[in-house]
């Protein structure tokens, strides 16, 4: 195990942020902690960071334990922050090589390690730019480049995706898969879009209001919600009779629609509207997590930004030097 | 426990960012020329200390001055580092806390002697009596002055969790600082009461060794002045080291 928690807490004041937390993961597994804003997933990566101290209880990161041994973590690990963290009157490379020297990668290997990570998030054309006239998508390129420049143990990826636009984003996702197949990195990532962690992560660490509601692969997690989902659009269901039904796991009503959770929705669709009446519209559509997140918790992942976009935040950056 | 390549690479973003960020330079020579021309050669038409036109006698004042701001708003400057991610990529990094200290004071130091440097030419330009000699003593003591106060700053700043509390330091601390330290008038001439917070002030020994290399008006001893700055810096840098290791994030 390369990382392991054990009953790590955080509170702030009466508030607790992350709650008797316990997880490990494996060496070489790409991790991901799911859940909406406020869950605790950023809290929790700050503690495994050093940077934010628990409350109570522990955790190891390679090894190392985290209050104990900071330092040593700090060597074993690399870290793209939720917001902006390069600087913005440097040029890529420059912010690079200093990275480079708070690390002690040795004189020798620098420049070829710079060049290297460079090319690995494409960034060769613009790497002596100052990173003020970078687009969001590259400067998230060259965090990522940075935090793994020293070949870090562990990566961890706080929300790398926030606030991108869906086609960079998808980029973003296409260097992550890339890194973890080719540097064969343990990766952590949080995210509270549904789609990020089921494209990426081996195990998905579903977390609502500082706990870990339900750990799995994605395919068993989904298999937890009990089979397929069918919307119907209908006036007045009756949702008692539905529940009744043997092949339906659940039945919700939700603005003017019926959210049925079905078993085997190729043999029992035909069953299913045979009894309900008459119906406007249907749609089948396989579980997503967010049908997960929605069954253990009763809440949706919501997919707003509250905290502010990722532009208002390169926005204020610039303002404060 | 102190790295130097560490501080080195701390030092040289501050440096860099530094040459980068030309209203920065720019506005910290504004208010000083302005003391110096206008109040300086307001006041000076009819007031004289020491023998020396006022304008003559503030000169070291307003080189304190200029410094003093320079050196704590820079210090302070990380409140806002903070509520941004730029800092957490340093404070993440495996190097000793010391080093980090280290390394952004030395930051500001910088900073705060390209600004004196710049002054002190100013200075030979409006007729201060400066030689080669007193030229070099004089960046000497403002270098050990300015890592007094940059250490105070960083202090305060790595203490400090909100942006409010930045007016609250200009207010409290840095007036304060500036208006009983001397570096308007002489010392020796106040109430008991008002000197007795003079001496309280670091800033006060580093004005008057300043006062002393390019006026030969000096209050103190030589060694009190140099030791006063010493201890105080030593101290704010210790404090500054604790302050950077407890520096958390708030969430």
């Amino acid at each position: 195990m390369i990382i392991t928690t054990n009953d790590l807490t955080k509170k702030f004041g009466n508030f607790t942020a992350v709650d008797k937390l316990n997880i490990e993961i494996e060496e070489g597994e790409v991790f991901g902690l799911l859940g909406p804003n406020g869950a605790g997933k950023t809290t929790t990566i700050s503690m495994l960071c050093t940077i934010l101290k628990p409350t109570s209880g522990s955790a190891k990161v390679n090894g190392f334990d985290v209050s104990a041994q900071p330092s040593k973590v700090r060597s074993s690990i690399g870290i793209v922050f939720q917001e902006p963290s390069v600087d913005d009157l440097l040029t890529g490379r420059e912010n690079l090589e200093i990275h480079a020297m708070l690390y002690k990668i040795p004189r020798e290997v620098r420049k070829r390690r710079i060049g290297e990570v460079i090319s690995l998030v494409g960034l060769e054309d613009r790497a002596d730019d100052v990173t003020r006239v970078y687009s969001g998508g590259m400067r998230r390129r060259l965090e990522l480049a940075r935090g793994l420049m020293h070949h870090p143990k562990v990566l961890f990826l706080d929300e790398p995706t926030l606030g991108l636009d869906p086609q960079t984003r998808e980029h973003i996702w296409d260097y992550i898969k890339k890194l973890s197949k080719e540097e064969e990195m343990t990766m952590v990532l949080t995210t509270h879009y549904m789609e990020e962690a089921d494209m990426l992560c081996n195990r998905i660490a579903i977390m609502d209001a500082g706990k870990i509601v339900v750990l799995d692969n994605s395919t068993n997690l989904k298999k937890k919600v009990g089979g397929d989902i069918v919307v119907l659009k209908m006036d007045n269901p009756n949702l008692e009779k539905i529940r009744k039904l043997s092949f339906v796991t659940s039945a919700e009503s939700k603005d003017g629609s019926v959210q049925i959770v079905i078993k085997d929705v190729d043999r029992n669709l035909q069953k299913l509207l045979c009894k309900v009446g008459r119906i406007k519209s249907v749609e089948v559509r396989p579980v997503t997590l967010n049908d997960v997140f929605i069954h253990y918790t009763g809440k949706e992942i919501r997919g707003g930004e509250e905290e502010g976009s990722y532009w208002d935040r390169i926005m204020r950056s610039e303002v404060n030097r | 426990m102190i790295d130097a390549e560490a501080v080195y690479a701390v030092w040289l973003r501050e440096f860099k960012v530094y040459l980068r960020e030309k209203e920065r330079v720019i506005s910290s020579f504004v208010s000083p020329i302005l003391w110096l021309i206008v109040f300086g050669s307001g006041l000076g038409a009819s007031v004289s200390l020491h023998g020396v036109s006022y304008q003559v006698f503030i000169y070291p004042g307003v080189l304190s001055m200029a410094l003093l701001f320079t050196s704590v708003f820079y210090g302070i400057y990380i409140i806002w580092d903070r509520k941004l991610d730029f800092l957490k990529e340093v404070l993440v990094a495996p190097v000793s806390r010391s080093s980090i200290f280290v390394g952004k004071m030395l930051g500001g130091c910088t900073d705060a002697m390209m600004q004196s440097l710049i002054l002190l030419v100013l200075g030979v330009l409006i007729g201060i009596p400066l030689t080669p000699a007193t030229f070099i003593y004089s960046l000497l003591i403002l270098f050990l002055t300015s890592v007094a106060m940059v250490s105070l700053g960083l202090v305060l700043g790595s203490n400090l969790t909100n942006q409010e509390a930045f007016n609250l330091v200009i207010n409290f601390v840095i007036w304060p600082l500036f208006f009983f330290s001397g570096a308007l008038f002489d010392v020796t001439t106040l109430p008991p009461w008002l000197s007795t917070i003079t001496y309280l002030n670091p800033l006060t020994y580093g004005v008057d060794l300043l006062r002393g290399a390019i006026l030969n008006v000096q209050v103190f001893p030589t060694y009190l002045d140099f030791s006063v700055l010493i201890v105080f810096s030593l101290v704010m840098m210790w404090l500054g080291t604790v302050s950077f290791g407890r520096m958390q994030q708030s969430k």
